[in-house]
């Protein structure tokens, strides 16, 4: 949309990996979103599948516990036709005390050509890419660090609401700290140009937040006031019995996105949610369902994104 | 990186548009009319070629056909071998294919295996009730058993050399050239 085919051709694609999106350039972002458009193209036909990856094999490596991550990159990885295997933590030799080095070399001994991981360490998937000789790992989350792939599907869904995303607003409203979809959100969309702020409980608020280049405003009228973008990030109602907040309804009432505060959005805003959405607490129903929601089709991008990447990163000779 | 030098000059632009012509004539007659058929061009410059065809249909015939496009990238039989994925492009298709009359429009033909791949893609996308190709160039050296049912020319050429077919749309002027590749 933005980026004409010529610029997009020039770019040569040099990740394998993906760990985080920290050295990814707006070219780079221009490129794959465009990319993503053609799989999701793939989705809408009578045979949802491409022959792109025949013959490789992919595991999805969960030591915790995330249906809806696990579930797209599954039904991204099968519409390319490479083999799936799911490994998760609580039948695995994990359990049993195996060393992560242990169980990169098992996998790769296994022939494992791509490694989705999803782990509770920050530098987990960093940590499996440089023991794995040959296969490549794409990162799920580790951590508090990153969640590259959620970042990818949240810019997708975006450039194809607004295409150029340079000078857009984008409001994150909620648990930034414990927030790895924060952590790559701010980086993915500072690259594209757009303006962020952050919003939420001062408890729930990284101290590092300024260096991030971005503003943080308490008053989540005031954060979300012009935004093109309302972001409303999953609270853990665990958080409460941390004292990070006083009541899940005061919560609701201070920093849940409902019609009013949609208001301060500018018109046309979109309301986006990485889910499971917690109805009643960081958003109300009334968002969750209403005409600016897009948080269904952020879900349909996810499996378009995850198909780009595992083509892009995935493919080719070893 | 080899270097292309451009050997022979094949056609100029209006042999060229002479081929186009005459191609989509063959297309109107062995389909017996227009009803029920369907263009499908191969990116990228059959896409180009196939739009040049419905034009020129619709010019002799006074009926505009379905013209779609098609990218091979996905269904590429190399995919495992080459060190860099290749660039994915649009497939669109103007109408469902099933129970259609397709032709398969691209620039040169080959070794046949972007046809294969095309066949492939094709059938994903619906159940046709016939497909033919048109080419503009055939080259020789078929790795596979595919032939064009309609061909603008018949080219022998040595595997070392490049068949380029310029398009106006893309390439700025109409013409096909050979080309040496130097290594």
């Amino acid at each position: 949309m933005s980026a004409t085919l010529n610029e997009i051709g020039q770019v040569t694609w040099r990740h394998r990996s993906v760990i985080d999106l920290d050295n990814w350039t707006r070219e780079e972002f221009y490129f794959f979103l465009d990319q993503s458009r053609h799989m999701e193209n793939v989705m809408d036909r009578p045979v949802k599948k491409v022959p792109a990856l025949r013959g490789k094999m992919c595991v999805n490596l969960f030591f915790e516990n995330s249906t809806r991550t696990r579930v797209s990159f599954e039904l991204a990885e099968k519409m390319l036709s490479a083999d799936v295997v799911n490994w998760s933590v609580s039948g695995s030799s994990a359990a049993k005390g195996e060393t992560m080095r242990d169980t990169a070399w098992t996998l790769e001994a296994m022939g494992a050509d791509i490694v989705v991981m999803r782990h509770g360490a920050v530098g987990a998937a960093q940590y499996l890419a440089s023991k794995l000789k040959r296969g490549i790992v794409l990162n799920a989350g580790d951590g508090t660090h990153a969640h590259p792939t959620q970042a990818l599907l949240d810019v997708y869904t975006a450039w194809k609401h607004f295409g150029d995303l340079t000078g857009r607003k984008i409001a994150l409203v909620g648990d930034v700290l414990h927030s790895r979809v924060a952590r790559s959100d701010v980086i993915a969309f500072r690259t594209m140009g757009c303006e962020v702020v952050l919003s939420g409980p001062p408890t729930m608020m990284p101290r590092e937040a300024e260096t991030l280049g971005v503003n943080y405003e308490r008053d989540p009228r005031k954060a979300v006031a012009g935004a093109d973008m309302v972001y409303l990030l999953r609270i853990q109602r665990e958080r409460q019995q941390d004292g990070l907040f006083p009541s899940v309804d005061e919560y609701h009432r201070w920093w849940g996105a409902d019609e009013e505060l949609m208001k301060y959005a500018s018109p046309g805003a979109l309301a986006m949610h990485p889910g499971p959405i917690n109805r009643g607490v960081e958003i109300a129903s009334e968002v969750a369902d209403g005409h600016q929601s897009v948080i269904l089709e952020q879900v349909r991008s996810g499996v378009a994104t995850r198909m780009a990447l595992l083509y892009l990163c995935g493919g080719g000779a070893r | 990186m080899a270097e292309l030098r451009e050997k022979t000059q094949l056609m100029n632009s209006q042999d060229l548009n002479r081929v186009i012509r005459r191609i989509a004539h063959e297309m109107v007659e062995c389909n017996k009319g227009t009803d029920n058929m369907i263009l499908v061009g191969i990116h990228r410059r059959g896409v180009y070629i196939a739009r040049r065809l419905q034009k020129l249909i619709e010019e002799a015939e006074g009926t505009k056909v379905p013209c779609g496009e098609l990218d091979i990238t996905l269904y590429r039989d190399d995919l495992t071998t080459l060190s860099e994925q290749p660039i994915v492009h649009s497939t669109r298709m103007p109408a469902d294919i099933s129970g259609k009359h397709i032709f398969l429009v691209d620039d040169v033909l080959f070794t046949g295996r972007t046809v294969r791949a095309a066949l492939e893609a094709l059938v994903d996308l619906g159940r046709p009730q016939i497909v033919q190709l048109a080419v503009i160039i055939d080259r020789g050296h078929r790795e596979l058993p595919i032939h064009a049912d309609i061909c603008g020319k018949k080219t022998p050429t040595s595997r070392s050399e490049v068949v380029e077919v310029r398009v106006d749309e893309l390439d700025g002027k109409d013409e096909v050239v050979i080309c040496e590749c130097d290594a």
